[in-house]
């Protein structure tokens, strides 16, 4: 049959199956191959909670979503236009984000009795006409796995194991993607187990030549290469590029790195990848709670080491008092907090943005932290470097905010050039000539880092309110009324050390929608795709959130009607309402999952009112 | 260490300076109650300070909160007054980063066994190679007057007013249960004892946890007066000393011997045992480390006095340090740019 190529400007693959069925590596391989091949891209992770929940079951399923494009990709996706269903569970589960025509691949082997007992259908979908809106393509993956290894000897469960490269295999003939790619992981991967390597590579051109050759897929399609910025790239998830950041800044301020932690979803990979970088000296110590985390981190900052403590919103509750002692010490430290849903343990492995008013004033008394927030994945790199210089320059703790769709969530990265990183280093204070702990800088108001082993300087800090200059213990009513306005302005006078607010489109007009952290993408490809309707809006993402940009207050007032959305229920609209006395409006849903660009859309539209 | 850190602080690990204990006085005026048992804790850490010969500025005192977390503030050294139970945290991270510290805690029976008591445990197996005071005075001083995690059953205490009903810690075995290297106790009225016991444990290699029995005066005085007191004194303690057996009494005339695992009081004057019967400590022996612990408590024993348990472990911070020589002696040591590029990478024209 004389096969059809049709080429597509962007595509959405969503890989679904059940925790086993090892839909994150095959996600990942088809990420990998489509970066290689030049297309701009977006992935979220969509894992259970449980590590290994009950075979077959709904809360069982793991998922993987890929947006791909030749034009550029800002989110992973709203809807997929392809869903690859190994099993009844992760179908039922999946169907709500498939596009209507959307193409279903499912393993038959996955839809027997028990299977769709367990995913709670009475009747077999794919025989009761309900998926009648898709275009719904019936393999038995498994038996045809079985078949591709059947005189290879091995065990059932390795045969098992290799059934996810028949459906990539299949999906790279789809999308006329190489097998290079996979085949070199997989080869490196097993290396010292040849038959892996034989069983892997021989089912991913099972499934590709079962693409081929069978009359079972008439269309195949191309998504040509995107215009990307020039450069080396790589793929990097939010936290990966945390840590790399973390490093980057630890090496440019020319310092030690030390990570105080304690594992937590889905925060607990910046440990993991730190905790390999062993070979710049950084120190990773996994502490007995989130408490010791933190305040083996301030220990390690009185010390002199860049210290970061990176954690999830409940262990930001159990740090909020010792960030309040490095408030009060004036010592540099990075808290991470990447948020999840709440309150309390919540939604561990789901995405929210309802941690910004817990980093603006989760603490007792008046104790001001820089907050700055990442906007995509890879810009945790910078925001984490950031971070680190913010924190060095005006000895305070900052707080960074990414969340579970940042960290885990992954894009292409232009890797930056090491040489146009600025030096961040502040030098520790060695003349014990007039040295007192309290003394401060007239512009930045910071006072200086002088560390134990440094003759001369032996003097004492600690969490109880100090005397201006000295630092020495001190409980008068003027100086305390001094020093927290004192503690206030320091953070204040950032505001002029950090970039204005930029507007990406009009300066004016009647909508300005403002958002933070990691609803970058999807706020950018809403408003862009309303622009090219011809309305008049514009997009603000704000990375500072204390100190706000200076200008941020005249160009909310150039727009009509300020729209902030955010996956809380108004948290950054109370600090923008409060400050500039501004209208805004604000679209909140808190379901534990990003934006869709399409309900940002919506709500411009309602916001305009119609108007054309 | 980075060249940031060397260049500022001191290389030499053996002070050239000879010291008084006066030059470890700070200028701060010394605020807790007249008469309190801490003042002779800070009069013989000065004291012993100068025979360490650890330069000054190697030293650093971090405490949490309580009476005795004040301690840091009258120490002419570096200090850190941190937050309630959290000084061994703290602790913990400065050694990890900074191993050529002399890095000593000061805490009591609340901050360090109560709200700080989980970090407690966990430096103990550790082992970093840190110096714990723990100042018990089996009482809520600075909160004026609630029972703490030390007081014995039965205390009548402002927030126990018909008596506490919780079965005390027993510090030493706390601290054995916990792997702890060193584990000591001496006593605020006895200063010669506390100093060499302080001096132990700043030799020793590894966390040193020495419990200090301290009168509070105003909330909780006399709670330790059957051991310091000269009239009680002898017949209620026994000091344990490597390789001696343990002998105690007014005349010394009463030993412990061990009944099968259980220690027992015998005479030494009615001819029934001599000195030969009797228990021989030996601080290596972690087993019998816990039966001495095991003593506190038990009123028809003396309480034990002086070193339970001294032995070696690799301490947390050197083993970290040989991960990372041994990375870098494989590896090399990293680049940024290396780091950046590393993995599946690709490149757009």
């Amino acid at each position: 049959m004389e096969k059809q190529t049709r080429v597509l400007d962007e595509v959405t693959i969503r890989f679904a199956g059940d925790s086993g069925d090892g839909m994150q590596i095959t996600g990942g391989q088809f990420t990998n191959t489509s970066a290689a091949m030049g297309n701009d891209l977006s992935t979220l992770p969509d894992y259970p909670a449980e590590i290994r929940a009950p075979i077959g079951t709904t809360y069982g399923v793991s998922g993987f979503q890929i947006h791909f494009g030749s034009t550029e990709i800002n989110t992973p996706g709203d809807n997929c236009d392809v869903l690859v269903a190994m099993n009844a569970a992760s179908l039922k589960v999946n169907l709500r984000s498939l596009q209507d025509n959307g193409i279903i691949i499912v393993n038959t082997d996955g839809f027997g009795d028990k299977n769709l007992k367990l995913a709670g259908y009475t009747q077999s979908p794919l025989a009761d006409g309900s998926l009648s809106k898709f275009q719904v393509f019936q393999v038995d993956i498994t038996k045809l796995t079985n078949l591709a290894l059947q005189d290879m000897n091995l065990s059932q469960k390795v045969v098992d194991k290799t059934k996810n490269f028949f459906a990539l295999g299949m999906m790279y003939w789809m999308f006329n993607r190489t097998l290079d790619n996979t085949i070199q992981w997989v080869t490196e991967k097993f290396e010292k187990k040849p038959e892996l390597i034989e069983a892997n590579t021989r089912v991913l051109k099972a499934g590709w030549n079962y693409a081929e050759t069978t009359d079972v897929f008439a269309v195949r399609y191309e998504v040509k290469p995107a215009p990307l910025t020039p450069g080396r790239y790589r793929n990097i998830t939010g936290n990966q590029a945390t840590a790399l950041g973390m490093v980057a800044a630890a090496e440019k301020a020319n310092l030690p790195l030390f990570l105080g932690s304690y594992p937590i979803t889905p925060a607990s990979e910046i440990l993991q990848d730190l905790s390999e970088f062993k070979n710049f000296r950084v120190k990773t110590f996994q502490a007995e709670d989130e408490i010791a985390g933190i305040t083996s981190a301030i220990g390690a900052s009185f010390g002199g080491s860049l210290a970061l403590t990176t954690t999830s919103g409940p262990g930001v509750a159990l740090k909020s008092e010792a960030i309040g002692l490095a408030v009060m010490v004036e010592l540099p430290l990075v808290i991470v907090n990447v948020q999840r849903g709440g309150p309390s343990t919540g939604l561990p492995t789901k995405t929210e943005q309802a941690d910004l008013l817990q980093a603006m004033y989760g603490r007792n008394g008046e104790s001001p932290v820089p907050v700055i927030a990442a906007a995509t994945p890879s810009d945790c790199f910078n925001m984490a470097f950031e971070a680190s210089r913010i924190a060095l320059k005006y000895m305070t703790p900052v707080i960074l905010l990414t969340d579970g769709y940042l960290g885990n969530g992954s894009e292409p990265w232009l890797i930056p050039e090491v040489k146009n990183l600025p030096d961040i280093s502040q030098k520790f204070r060695k003349d014990p000539n007039n040295y007192l702990p309290y003394l401060r800088d007239e512009v930045t108001l910071s006072r200086e880092w002088a560390i134990p082993g440094t003759p001369g300087l032996e003097h004492r800090i600690g969490g109880l309110e100090k005397q201006d200059k000295t630092g020495n213990i001190n409980y008068e009513p003027e100086n305390h009324d001094m020093m927290v306005k004192l503690r206030a302005e320091k953070i204040e006078r950032i505001a002029n050390d950090i970039p204005l607010a930029t507007v990406e489109g009009d300066e004016k007009g009647d909508v300005l929608v403002v958002g933070w952290g990691g609803t970058y993408g999807t706020l950018k490809t809403a408003v862009e795709h309303k622009r090219k309707e011809g309305k008049s809006v514009s997009h603000l993402h704000l990375k500072y959130l204390n100190p706000l940009p200076k200008n941020l207050g005249e160009i909310l007032y150039n727009f009509k009607t300020v729209l902030i959305p955010e996956i809380n229920l108004g948290q950054l609209i109370k600090i923008l309402r409060a400050k500039y006395l501004v209208p805004a409006i604000g679209l909140n849903k808190v379901q534990g999952l990003p934006f869709r660009s399409i309900e940002i859309e919506q709500k411009i539209d309602e916001v305009l009112g119609g108007k054309k | 260490m980075s060249i940031l850190i060397e260049e500022v602080v001191s290389k030499e690990a053996v002070s050239t300076v000879k010291y008084t204990a006066k030059d470890f006085s700070s200028d701060q005026d010394v605020r807790w109650c007249p008469g309190c048992g801490d003042y002779s804790v800070l009069a013989q850490v000065q004291r012993v300070m100068p025979d360490l010969n650890v330069p000054k500025e190697k030293v650093v005192f971090v405490s949490g909160i309580g009476c005795s977390s004040r301690f840091p503030y009258y120490m002419n050294t570096y200090g850190f007054h941190g937050i309630h139970g959290r000084a061994t945290a703290i602790a913990t991270g400065l050694k990890i980063a900074r191993p050529d510290l002399s890095v000593w805690i000061a805490t009591g029976d609340g901050d360090g066994l109560s709200i700080g008591g989980n970090h407690m445990i966990h430096l103990l197996r550790r082992n970093v190679d840190v110096n714990i005071l723990l100042f018990n005075n089996q009482i809520y001083g600075l909160t004026k007057g609630q029972y703490s995690p030390t007081s014995e059953v039965g205390k009548i205490t402002k927030s126990t007013p018909f008596g506490s009903v919780d079965m005390p810690f027993n510090p030493a075995a706390l601290a054995l249960g916990s792997s702890g290297t060193f584990v000591s106790r001496s006593l605020d009225r006895d200063p010669k004892h506390m100093q060499s016991i302080i001096k132990r444990a700043a030799e020793h290699k590894g966390t040193s946890f020495v419990e200090i029995y301290q009168n509070c005066n105003v909330f909780n005085d006399g709670a330790f007066f059957q051991f310091t007191e000269k009239e009680t004194k002898s017949d209620s303690v026994v000091f344990l000393e490597h390789g001696k057996p343990l002998i105690f009494g007014k005349e010394n005339d009463k030993g412990i011997k061990l009944d099968g695992f259980s220690p027992v009081v015998v005479s030494l004057k009615d001819g029934s045992h001599s000195a030969n019967d009797l228990l021989v400590h030996n601080e290596k022996d972690s087993t019998l480390a816990f039966i001495l612990a095991n003593m506190t408590y038990n009123h028809d024993l003396p309480r034990p006095l002086g070193i339970f348990l001294a032995i070696d472990r690799p301490c947390y911070e050197d083993e970290m340090e040989k991960q990372i020589d041994s990375a870098i002696s494989k590896r090399g040591r990293g680049t940024l740019e290396k780091l950046l590029n590393n993995g599946d990478t690709w490149v757009i024209q």
